[in-house]
């Protein structure tokens, strides 16, 4: 450890006297940042010609040529501009069906409502303050009423059955009760993974492998053809949670993998001193090991949930109405057929905004651990 | 320790009691195997009274079959009469070329966006992120069916656009020129590989040779000959001749040169993208995670720039790449089965096409898992293989 002697502390050098254009911040900036060499200079010019030729054709094409509503159905100002601007009046005309499907218009209010229940119930999960057990009540006590606001079926609200369902919802749903099921499965997986029984255990690697090796489209498609063949004559289950299933095995085999990580980090001394405690194996893992576990990985555990909140999408192979197949089937009919680069465009920009929130929060998560 | 009987303690007998741990986890063992093989029995045997209560035979006997679905993008000959077999094997070689060119593409495209993250130039690192945040938090399956349709908005065959001589991009797809292979061409080409072989062994030989005594070796020499002089020898005395096809148009479609049809063009642009993102950030956090003390190290032996980028910091930095990069490789293979969703016929298209044709389901997606599965595995292997071939060999 160094000591405090009596020698000078280090003088600050003193301030250098900038003049001329060196003074301008904005310019010492652009000096430091874009032009420090020969080669970084040629690079930000060639750059900016682009970006500002890119930016111009954009803005021309997104605003300034764009129509952005027209009378009734008849697309024909779209027509006239096709090509040099865009058509958003297609968004206006659409956008209860892209984001609800057929779900009955007047009753449109308990979709909508079941999406800001999905979204406080995320933000609420973000929270430090609630990650403790009654966050689990919070989970079951919204999913429940996210199931009630869909089906109803009590007075006031009449019976909607989920072939009906459609769009942002039922991507949320799939997302989400992907997360809340295969999270368990996932930590029994895990658990199993790392257990001393070798039956348990090459039984919980083949189930991972198995799911990890083949494309999620494969398992939709056993979902989707292959479950009513393996089911008693005459049972068969909604299309929806068919594919609900499918999500659910998926997902518990990544997230197994991102547990076995997590218990892979606490170290050998917390299993050790927990037996010698006298716990047993569960009460092992659920109060010692466990909590620790997830703690370490809750950045790849969000990287892994906005994965398979994307890979939902892939449910339109199968035909389940999701938010991308709403938005495909909205330009089937004639009249906007032309114009579907626009409703790409505005769905990419829902996925997008769920997605870039999870991820900047996983980014924070990170760097606040990266400070400790 | 001292023990001082070198016997060993006698085993333990296992005692048939729930205090006992040995025989809790033997009856744990049974149970979970127990409820498997149950429910595995049970669904298998609801299969074979289901398939016999439809009149479907099990079995890959109807691979033989004639499969009487066309094929429009080949790389194999094929038509409509020929059996399931072989329009599987096109299914699996148009899964394949998509997916090799395309972790070609990714890498590079994304070690370039990779680096240029990292860049000193402001403009660049933003657009560089810009790039990867956008691609990476969209659906793969919009961005496919987005390029889908960008493809086929472009104007037909007789309005292409013609960016460069011989060039045409239009609905119809890609057109290039090119240059029609047969035998003796192919002869040659496989000869220019086996150069590339001979030129490796002699390149590992001296940089053995230069490891021992320090003396710098020109290595390049080597590869004109082998790889390029040696083969235009041949080619030349043989009379192989290479011809350029340049594509023009006749009617409403292209004659000559190679196509690259719409489907396949917007599958692999949207894969290479979006796989390139995250590779992007891969290489990025690889690059940062060598010391920067390394880059001062280097510099103050002297060594050029580019030398302390090749030899000293990427061989580092590959370390921390490859296993991640791995894992996008396998995505990437995997995510070319969206390629059902825009009508090109890889292999899961193809698996499906026969599914509902024969109602084969079973065996239809056993064939896929079987191919998915096993191209991983080599994957991983080859992966694994390289991983181990450049991993720190401590002393």
């Amino acid at each position: 450890m160094a000591t405090l002697t009596d020698a000078p502390q280090n003088p600050r050098p003193a301030a250098r006297v900038r003049t001329g254009w060196d003074a301008n911040p904005v310019l010492r900036w652009m000096r430091a940042n874009l032009f420090s060499s020969i080669a970084s200079t040629i690079t930000t010019l060639i750059l900016f010609v682009v970006l500002a030729k890119a930016i111009v054709n954009l803005a021309s094409w997104g605003i300034l040529n764009a129509v952005w509503t027209v009378p009734g159905n008849d697309t024909n100002a779209c027509r006239a501009a096709r090509g040099i601007g865009a058509c958003w009046a297609v968004i206006p005309e659409k956008y209860r069906f892209i984001l609800f499907g057929t779900y009955p218009f007047d009753q449109q209010w308990r979709p909508a409502l079941a999406v800001l229940t999905f979204i406080a119930l995320f933000y609420v999960s973000t929270r430090r303050s609630f990650w403790r057990k009654e966050l689990v009540l919070i989970w079951a006590g919204a999913l429940s009423l996210i199931g009630l606001l869909m089906w109803g079926g009590i007075p006031g609200l009449p019976f909607v059955s989920q072939e009906r369902w459609g769009g942002l919802p039922v991507t949320l749903v799939l997302a989400t009760f992907g997360l809340a099921f295969g999270f368990p499965l996932g930590i029994l997986v895990a658990l199993g993974r790392r257990s001393k029984l070798p039956a348990i255990r090459s039984l919980c690697v083949l189930y991972v492998e198995l799911i990890r090796g083949v494309p999620l489209i494969s398992l939709l498609f056993m979902a989707s053809v292959m479950f009513p063949l393996f089911m008693p004559e005459g049972f068969n289950i909604d299309k929806l949670l068919r594919a609900q299933i499918a999500i659910v095995l998926f997902a518990g085999a990544y997230l197994a993998e991102v547990i076995r990580g997590g218990l892979q980090a606490v170290p050998r001394g917390q299993h050790e001193a927990a037996e010698a405690l006298g716990l047993s194996y569960w009460q092992r893992n659920r109060l010692i090991v466990l909590p620790q576990a997830i703690r370490h990985v809750i950045p790849p555990l969000v990287n892994t949930f906005i994965a398979f909140f994307k890979d939902t999408s892939l449910v339109l192979i199968i035909g389940i109405f999701d938010l991308l197949t709403t938005a495909k089937t909205a330009i089937i009919d004639p009249a906007w057929q032309a114009f579907s680069v626009e409703v790409y465009l505005f769905v990419a920009a829902i996925y997008f905004v769920f997605c870039f929130a999870m991820s900047r929060y996983s980014r924070q998560l990170e760097q606040a651990r990266a400070e400790r | 320790m001292t023990i001082s009987t070198p016997k060993r303690p006698p085993r333990p007998r296992m005692q048939f009691s729930l205090r006992n741990d040995q025989f809790k986890g033997l009856l744990w063992q049974i149970l979970v195997v127990g409820i498997a093989v149950v429910i595995i029995g049970w669904l298998w045997s609801n299969a074979v009274h289901n398939l016999s209560v439809r009149r479907i035979s099990t079995g890959f006997t109807f691979l033989g079959r004639e499969a009487g679905m066309p094929i429009t993008d080949t790389w194999i000959a094929y038509n409509p009469r020929d059996t399931y077999l072989r329009a599987f094997i096109v299914g699996l070689v148009n899964t394949l070329r998509v997916a090799a060119i395309g972790i070609v593409l990714a890498t590079i495209l994304g070690t370039m966006v990779g680096i240029a993250r990292l860049s000193a130039n402001w403009l660049l690192s933003r657009l560089a992120a810009i790039y990867v945040e956008t691609l990476r938090d969209i659906p793969l399956l919009l961005q496919v069916l987005f390029w889908y349709v960008m493809m086929q908005g472009l104007p037909p065959a007789r309005g292409a656009w013609k960016p460069i001589e011989g060039v045409f991009l239009s609905n119809r797809g890609l057109i290039i020129p090119g240059i029609p292979l047969d035998s003796a061409q192919y002869g040659i080409i496989g000869l220019a590989v086996l150069g590339l072989a001979v030129f490796y062994a002699i390149r590992r030989y001296l940089i053995a040779k230069q490891m021992a005594d320090g003396q710098p070796r020109r290595i390049w020499p080597y590869g004109l000959l082998l790889v390029i002089i040696l083969p235009a020898l041949v080619s030349w005395l043989a009379g192989v001749t290479w011809t350029i096809s340049m594509p023009e148009l006749r009617g409403f479609n292209f004659a000559g040169g190679w196509t690259v049809a719409p489907e396949y063009f917007a599958l692999l642009i949207a894969l290479v993208t979006y796989t390139s993102a995250f590779i992007a950030e891969i290489v990025r956090s690889g690059i940062q995670a060598v010391h920067k003390g390394q880059w001062d190290a280097a510099a103050a032996l002297g060594l050029k720039r580019s030398f302390v980028l090749q030899q000293i910091i990427l061989p580092q930095a590959l370390r921390v790449i490859i296993p991640p990069l791995t894992s996008q490789y396998l995505n990437l293979t995997k995510n070319s089965s969206l390629a059902v969703a825009i009508g090109y016929q890889d292999i899961v298209s193809i698996a499906n096409t026969t599914l509902n044709q024969t109602g084969q389901a079973i065996e239809a997606i056993a064939l896929i898992m079987l191919v998915f599965l096993t191209i991983s595995l080599s994957i991983s292997l080859f992966m694994n293989w390289y991983n181990a071939r450049i991993a720190l060999t401590e002393r």
